[in-house]
Protein backbone atom coordinates (compact mmCIF):
# COMPACT_ATOMS: atom_id res chain seq x y z
CA UNK A 1 0.00 0.00 0.00
CA UNK A 2 2.92 2.48 0.34
CA UNK A 3 3.68 1.80 -3.11
CA UNK A 4 0.32 2.92 -3.99
CA UNK A 5 0.59 6.18 -1.58
CA UNK A 6 4.29 7.08 -3.49
CA UNK A 7 2.36 6.97 -6.92
CA UNK A 8 -0.25 8.82 -6.54
CA UNK A 9 2.40 12.12 -5.39
CA UNK A 10 3.26 12.21 -8.41
CA UNK A 11 2.14 14.18 -11.38
CA UNK A 12 1.09 13.08 -14.45
CA UNK A 13 3.23 11.57 -16.59
CA UNK A 14 3.93 13.32 -20.34
CA UNK A 15 5.69 12.60 -23.82
CA UNK A 16 8.36 15.27 -24.62
CA UNK A 17 9.07 15.79 -28.43
CA UNK A 18 11.72 18.03 -29.90
CA UNK A 19 11.93 19.60 -33.26
CA UNK A 20 15.22 20.80 -33.70
CA UNK A 21 14.93 22.71 -36.91
CA UNK A 22 12.29 24.36 -38.77
CA UNK A 23 10.18 21.62 -41.12
CA UNK A 24 12.08 18.77 -39.21
CA UNK A 25 10.19 15.49 -37.25
CA UNK A 26 9.58 15.90 -33.93
CA UNK A 27 11.71 13.13 -31.95
CA UNK A 28 10.85 11.67 -28.25
CA UNK A 29 13.54 12.98 -26.05
CA UNK A 30 12.09 11.46 -22.81
CA UNK A 31 9.02 11.90 -20.04
CA UNK A 32 8.34 13.81 -16.89
CA UNK A 33 5.93 14.93 -14.60
CA UNK A 34 3.32 17.97 -14.29
CA UNK A 35 -0.16 18.73 -13.45
CA UNK A 36 -1.40 20.88 -16.85
CA UNK A 37 0.16 21.39 -20.13
CA UNK A 38 1.52 24.41 -19.41
CA UNK A 39 3.42 23.21 -16.52
CA UNK A 40 4.65 20.22 -18.93
CA UNK A 41 5.80 22.74 -21.45
CA UNK A 42 8.14 24.85 -19.05
CA UNK A 43 9.44 21.63 -17.63
CA UNK A 44 10.46 19.86 -20.87
CA UNK A 45 11.97 23.33 -21.94
CA UNK A 46 13.67 23.48 -18.29
CA UNK A 47 14.67 19.52 -18.37
CA UNK A 48 15.07 18.40 -22.48
CA UNK A 49 15.57 21.94 -24.22
CA UNK A 50 18.24 24.05 -22.49
CA UNK A 51 21.25 22.21 -24.41
CA UNK A 52 21.55 22.56 -27.92
CA UNK A 53 19.36 23.74 -31.04
CA UNK A 54 15.38 23.88 -30.00
CA UNK A 55 12.93 24.77 -32.26
CA UNK A 56 9.70 24.00 -31.25
CA UNK A 57 8.38 21.41 -28.47
CA UNK A 58 5.26 19.16 -28.18
CA UNK A 59 4.13 17.84 -24.91
CA UNK A 60 1.69 14.68 -24.87
CA UNK A 61 -0.07 12.98 -21.80
CA UNK A 62 1.65 9.54 -21.83
CA UNK A 63 -1.95 7.99 -21.43
CA UNK A 64 -2.95 9.50 -24.95
CA UNK A 65 -0.28 7.45 -26.87
CA UNK A 66 -1.49 3.43 -27.37
CA UNK A 67 1.24 1.71 -28.35
CA UNK A 68 1.54 -2.30 -29.36
CA UNK A 69 2.85 -5.14 -27.06
CA UNK A 70 5.46 -7.64 -27.51
CA UNK A 71 3.19 -9.70 -29.14
CA UNK A 72 1.84 -8.01 -32.30
CA UNK A 73 5.73 -8.51 -33.25
CA UNK A 74 4.92 -11.21 -35.82
CA UNK A 75 1.47 -10.15 -37.23
CA UNK A 76 1.96 -5.99 -37.36
CA UNK A 77 5.94 -5.91 -38.15
CA UNK A 78 6.87 -8.66 -40.74
CA UNK A 79 8.21 -6.90 -43.39
CA UNK A 80 7.63 -7.79 -47.38
CA UNK A 81 10.97 -7.88 -48.36
CA UNK A 82 10.29 -9.37 -51.98
CA UNK A 83 8.73 -6.03 -53.07
CA UNK A 84 11.45 -3.61 -53.49
CA UNK A 85 9.45 -0.71 -54.69
CA UNK A 86 7.81 -0.45 -51.34
CA UNK A 87 10.48 1.12 -50.23
CA UNK A 88 10.67 4.48 -49.93
CA UNK A 89 14.92 3.52 -50.34
CA UNK A 90 13.40 2.53 -53.95
CA UNK A 91 13.39 6.08 -54.99
CA UNK A 92 15.38 8.84 -55.52
CA UNK A 93 14.39 12.27 -53.98
CA UNK A 94 15.30 15.13 -56.44
CA UNK A 95 17.99 17.39 -55.40
CA UNK A 96 17.16 20.16 -53.68
CA UNK A 97 14.35 18.56 -51.40
CA UNK A 98 15.29 19.21 -47.92
CA UNK A 99 13.90 17.31 -44.20
CA UNK A 100 12.06 14.61 -46.10
CA UNK B 1 37.75 70.63 -15.94
CA UNK B 2 33.83 70.32 -15.12
CA UNK B 3 33.73 67.82 -17.94
CA UNK B 4 36.27 65.80 -16.14
CA UNK B 5 34.86 65.72 -13.22
CA UNK B 6 30.97 65.60 -14.71
CA UNK B 7 32.01 62.58 -16.23
CA UNK B 8 33.76 61.46 -13.00
CA UNK B 9 30.53 61.93 -11.00
CA UNK B 10 28.45 59.76 -13.81
CA UNK B 11 30.54 56.88 -13.45
CA UNK B 12 31.04 56.69 -9.56
CA UNK B 13 27.04 56.94 -9.87
CA UNK B 14 27.04 54.29 -12.48
CA UNK B 15 29.10 51.83 -10.52
CA UNK B 16 27.02 52.03 -7.51
CA UNK B 17 24.11 51.64 -9.77
CA UNK B 18 25.38 48.42 -11.56
CA UNK B 19 26.16 47.19 -7.22
CA UNK B 20 22.26 47.35 -6.60
CA UNK B 21 20.74 45.30 -9.91
CA UNK B 22 24.05 43.48 -9.83
CA UNK B 23 23.59 42.26 -6.39
CA UNK B 24 20.25 42.33 -6.84
CA UNK B 25 20.84 38.98 -9.26
CA UNK B 26 23.57 37.59 -7.08
CA UNK B 27 22.01 37.07 -3.78
CA UNK B 28 18.55 36.19 -5.00
CA UNK B 29 21.12 33.51 -7.17
CA UNK B 30 22.32 32.00 -4.47
CA UNK B 31 19.15 32.00 -2.59
CA UNK B 32 17.16 29.82 -5.40
CA UNK B 33 20.82 27.69 -5.85
CA UNK B 34 19.69 26.68 -2.03
CA UNK B 35 16.76 25.00 -3.78
CA UNK B 36 19.19 22.27 -5.54
CA UNK B 37 18.21 18.97 -4.43
CA UNK B 38 15.58 20.12 -2.08
CA UNK B 39 12.13 20.86 -4.76
CA UNK B 40 9.55 19.43 -4.59
CA UNK B 41 9.48 17.49 -7.34
CA UNK B 42 12.75 16.51 -9.36
CA UNK B 43 11.53 19.06 -12.15
CA UNK B 44 10.45 21.95 -10.24
CA UNK B 45 14.43 21.26 -8.63
CA UNK B 46 15.71 21.82 -12.47
CA UNK B 47 13.59 25.04 -13.04
CA UNK B 48 14.91 26.84 -9.98
CA UNK B 49 18.16 25.67 -10.61
CA UNK B 50 18.21 26.91 -14.18
CA UNK B 51 16.37 30.57 -12.85
CA UNK B 52 19.32 30.56 -10.30
CA UNK B 53 21.89 30.00 -13.34
CA UNK B 54 20.48 33.22 -14.90
CA UNK B 55 20.46 35.08 -12.15
CA UNK B 56 23.97 34.52 -11.30
CA UNK B 57 24.88 34.59 -14.90
CA UNK B 58 23.37 38.44 -14.91
CA UNK B 59 24.94 39.01 -11.93
CA UNK B 60 28.43 38.40 -13.24
CA UNK B 61 27.85 40.21 -16.07
CA UNK B 62 26.75 43.46 -14.35
CA UNK B 63 29.16 43.51 -12.09
CA UNK B 64 32.47 42.81 -14.04
CA UNK B 65 31.30 46.13 -15.89
CA UNK B 66 30.74 47.66 -12.43
CA UNK B 67 34.35 46.61 -12.14
CA UNK B 68 35.26 47.99 -15.20
CA UNK B 69 33.62 51.61 -14.56
CA UNK B 70 35.35 51.30 -10.98
CA UNK B 71 38.57 51.00 -12.50
CA UNK B 72 40.13 49.57 -9.68
CA UNK B 73 40.83 46.47 -11.30
CA UNK B 74 38.30 44.23 -9.09
CA UNK B 75 37.13 41.65 -11.29
CA UNK B 76 33.03 40.08 -10.78
CA UNK B 77 34.86 37.78 -8.29
CA UNK B 78 36.30 40.24 -6.04
CA UNK B 79 32.88 42.47 -5.77
CA UNK B 80 31.07 39.05 -5.10
CA UNK B 81 33.56 37.33 -2.84
CA UNK B 82 35.39 40.24 -1.01
CA UNK B 83 32.91 43.10 -0.15
CA UNK B 84 31.29 43.19 3.21
CA UNK B 85 27.69 42.90 4.29
CA UNK B 86 27.02 46.74 4.67
CA UNK B 87 28.51 46.76 1.19
CA UNK B 88 26.39 45.07 -0.34
CA UNK B 89 23.24 46.89 -1.83
CA UNK B 90 20.39 44.29 -3.22
CA UNK B 91 17.06 44.82 -2.21
CA UNK B 92 16.19 43.22 0.97
CA UNK B 93 13.55 40.72 0.15
CA UNK B 94 15.70 38.90 -2.03
CA UNK B 95 18.23 38.41 1.37
CA UNK B 96 15.30 36.52 3.31
CA UNK B 97 15.76 32.77 3.58
CA UNK B 98 13.76 30.42 1.13
CA UNK B 99 11.09 29.80 3.87
CA UNK B 100 8.69 27.38 2.08
CA UNK B 101 7.82 26.60 -1.71
CA UNK B 102 4.69 29.35 -1.68
CA UNK B 103 7.40 31.86 -0.04
CA UNK B 104 9.99 31.34 -2.70
CA UNK B 105 7.49 31.68 -5.33
CA UNK B 106 6.01 34.71 -3.97
CA UNK B 107 9.33 36.59 -3.92
CA UNK B 108 10.21 35.34 -7.17
CA UNK B 109 6.69 36.65 -8.60
CA UNK B 110 7.28 39.81 -6.74
CA UNK B 111 10.69 40.26 -8.05
CA UNK B 112 10.46 38.82 -11.56
CA UNK B 113 7.91 40.98 -12.71
CA UNK B 114 9.56 43.94 -11.04
CA UNK B 115 12.57 42.71 -13.16
CA UNK B 116 10.39 42.34 -16.55
CA UNK B 117 9.83 46.34 -16.34
CA UNK B 118 13.05 47.32 -14.81
CA UNK B 119 15.43 45.35 -17.90
CA UNK B 120 12.42 46.19 -20.39
CA UNK B 121 12.90 49.58 -19.76
CA UNK B 122 17.61 49.85 -19.00
CA UNK B 123 17.54 48.00 -22.33
CA UNK B 124 16.52 51.53 -23.81
CA UNK B 125 19.37 52.96 -21.63
CA UNK B 126 21.72 55.26 -23.48
CA UNK B 127 25.00 53.57 -22.16
CA UNK B 128 25.20 50.76 -24.73
CA UNK B 129 26.79 48.46 -23.16
CA UNK B 130 23.87 48.33 -19.73
CA UNK B 131 21.75 48.54 -23.04
CA UNK B 132 22.97 45.36 -24.32
CA UNK B 133 23.16 43.58 -20.72
CA UNK B 134 19.52 44.20 -20.00
CA UNK B 135 17.78 42.96 -23.28
CA UNK B 136 19.85 39.47 -22.57
CA UNK B 137 17.91 39.91 -18.78
CA UNK B 138 14.33 41.01 -20.40
CA UNK B 139 14.72 37.69 -22.35
CA UNK B 140 15.32 35.52 -19.73
CA UNK B 141 12.81 37.41 -16.96
CA UNK B 142 9.87 36.84 -19.35
CA UNK B 143 10.79 33.32 -19.27
CA UNK B 144 11.10 33.44 -14.94
CA UNK B 145 7.91 35.42 -14.72
CA UNK B 146 5.98 32.32 -17.18
CA UNK B 147 6.95 29.96 -14.72
CA UNK B 148 6.29 32.27 -11.31
CA UNK B 149 3.20 33.03 -13.31
CA UNK B 150 1.96 29.78 -13.53
CA UNK B 151 2.65 28.63 -10.26
CA UNK B 152 1.12 31.42 -8.54
CA UNK B 153 -2.29 30.56 -9.94
CA UNK B 154 -1.84 27.49 -9.04
CA UNK B 155 -0.61 27.98 -5.35
CA UNK B 156 -3.05 30.95 -4.99
CA UNK B 157 -6.28 29.24 -6.69
CA UNK B 158 -5.11 25.57 -5.36
CA UNK B 159 -6.08 23.57 -2.03
CA UNK B 160 -6.91 25.16 1.39
CA UNK B 161 -3.15 24.81 2.54
CA UNK B 162 -1.64 25.90 -0.64
CA UNK B 163 -3.65 29.16 -0.48
CA UNK B 164 -2.92 30.16 2.83
CA UNK B 165 0.82 29.52 2.73
CA UNK B 166 0.90 31.74 -0.60
CA UNK B 167 -0.94 34.32 1.16
CA UNK B 168 1.05 34.10 4.00
CA UNK B 169 3.78 34.93 1.82
CA UNK B 170 2.70 38.03 0.16
CA UNK B 171 1.48 39.37 3.82
CA UNK B 172 5.41 38.89 4.81
CA UNK B 173 6.95 39.96 1.71
CA UNK B 174 4.47 43.33 1.01
CA UNK B 175 6.42 45.06 3.41
CA UNK B 176 9.57 44.98 1.07
CA UNK B 177 8.57 46.14 -1.96
CA UNK B 178 7.75 49.51 -1.09
CA UNK B 179 11.50 50.16 -2.18
CA UNK B 180 11.79 48.69 -5.69
CA UNK B 181 10.68 51.71 -7.43
CA UNK B 182 12.75 54.15 -5.52
CA UNK B 183 15.53 56.17 -7.00
CA UNK B 184 18.50 57.23 -4.66
CA UNK B 185 19.39 60.43 -4.36
CA UNK B 186 22.90 59.64 -5.98
CA UNK B 187 21.80 58.09 -9.43
CA UNK B 188 19.65 60.85 -10.45
CA UNK B 189 22.49 61.66 -12.50
CA UNK B 190 21.91 58.60 -14.52
CA UNK B 191 18.47 59.49 -14.99
CA UNK B 192 19.43 63.05 -16.28
CA UNK B 193 21.41 61.13 -18.72
CA UNK B 194 18.90 59.02 -19.58
CA UNK B 195 21.20 56.07 -18.04
CA UNK B 196 18.52 54.75 -16.61
CA UNK B 197 14.78 54.90 -16.82
CA UNK B 198 12.85 56.88 -14.18
CA UNK B 199 11.02 53.77 -11.85
CA UNK B 200 8.57 56.14 -10.51
CA UNK B 201 6.83 56.46 -13.74
CA UNK B 202 6.95 52.19 -13.87
CA UNK B 203 5.29 51.24 -10.43
CA UNK B 204 1.80 52.12 -11.33
CA UNK B 205 2.06 49.27 -14.29
CA UNK B 206 3.76 46.86 -11.79
CA UNK B 207 0.97 47.66 -9.60
CA UNK B 208 -1.45 47.30 -11.62
CA UNK B 209 0.11 44.08 -13.43
CA UNK B 210 0.15 42.07 -9.65
CA UNK B 211 -2.82 43.44 -8.93
CA UNK B 212 -4.40 41.70 -11.56
CA UNK B 213 -2.70 38.39 -11.46
CA UNK B 214 -2.86 38.13 -7.61
CA UNK B 215 -6.67 38.62 -7.63
CA UNK B 216 -7.15 36.31 -10.55
CA UNK B 217 -5.25 33.96 -7.65
CA UNK B 218 -7.53 34.92 -5.18
CA UNK B 219 -4.54 36.31 -2.93
CA UNK B 220 -5.49 39.70 -1.58
CA UNK B 221 -2.66 42.83 -1.34
CA UNK B 222 -2.44 44.87 1.66
CA UNK B 223 -4.02 48.38 1.23
CA UNK B 224 -0.79 50.28 1.13
CA UNK B 225 -1.68 53.51 3.72
CA UNK B 226 -1.80 49.91 6.51
CA UNK B 227 1.66 49.41 6.97
CA UNK B 228 5.21 50.19 7.20
CA UNK B 229 7.79 49.48 4.67
CA UNK B 230 11.26 48.89 4.74
CA UNK B 231 13.77 50.62 3.40
CA UNK B 232 17.65 51.24 2.72
CA UNK B 233 19.21 48.51 1.03
CA UNK B 234 20.49 50.18 -1.60
CA UNK B 235 22.28 52.09 0.98
CA UNK B 236 23.66 48.87 2.13
CA UNK B 237 21.01 48.43 5.53
CA UNK B 238 20.32 44.72 5.43
CA UNK B 239 18.15 42.15 7.59
CA UNK B 240 20.26 39.62 9.95
CA UNK B 241 20.03 37.17 7.29
CA UNK B 242 22.63 38.93 4.56
CA UNK B 243 25.79 37.81 6.99
CA UNK B 244 25.19 34.51 7.45
CA UNK B 245 23.83 34.02 3.66
CA UNK B 246 27.08 35.82 2.69
CA UNK B 247 29.29 33.89 4.87
CA UNK B 248 28.31 30.64 3.49
CA UNK B 249 29.01 31.91 0.04
CA UNK B 250 32.21 33.85 0.80
CA UNK B 251 34.00 30.93 2.35
CA UNK B 252 35.47 29.04 -0.32
CA UNK B 253 36.78 32.07 -2.16
CA UNK B 254 38.04 33.63 1.09
CA UNK B 255 40.14 29.93 2.19
CA UNK B 256 41.40 30.27 -0.57
CA UNK B 257 41.77 33.08 -2.66
CA UNK B 258 42.34 32.75 -6.32
CA UNK B 259 41.01 28.83 -6.18
CA UNK B 260 40.55 27.89 -9.31
CA UNK B 261 39.05 24.48 -10.60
Amino acid sequence: MENQDFFDSQLELWEVFLQQEQGGPHTHAGSLHASDAEMALQNARDVYARRGPVFNIWVVPSVMITSTTPDDKGPFFDPADSKIYRHPQFYKVPKGVRNV
Amino acid sequence: MSEVHHNRSVNNSLFDYLLCIGDDLLILGHRLSEWCGHGPILEEDIALTNIALDCIGGASALLQFAGQIECKGRTEDDLAFFREAVEFKNLQMLELPNGDFAFTIARQFLFDTFGYFLYGELSKSTNKELASIASKLYKEVVYHQRHSIEWVYRLGDGTHESHSRLQAAFDELWMYTGELFSVEENHLILLEEKIIPDLTKVKPQWHERISEILSNATIAIMPEEDLYFSRGSRKGLHTEYLGHLLSEMQILARSFPGAKW
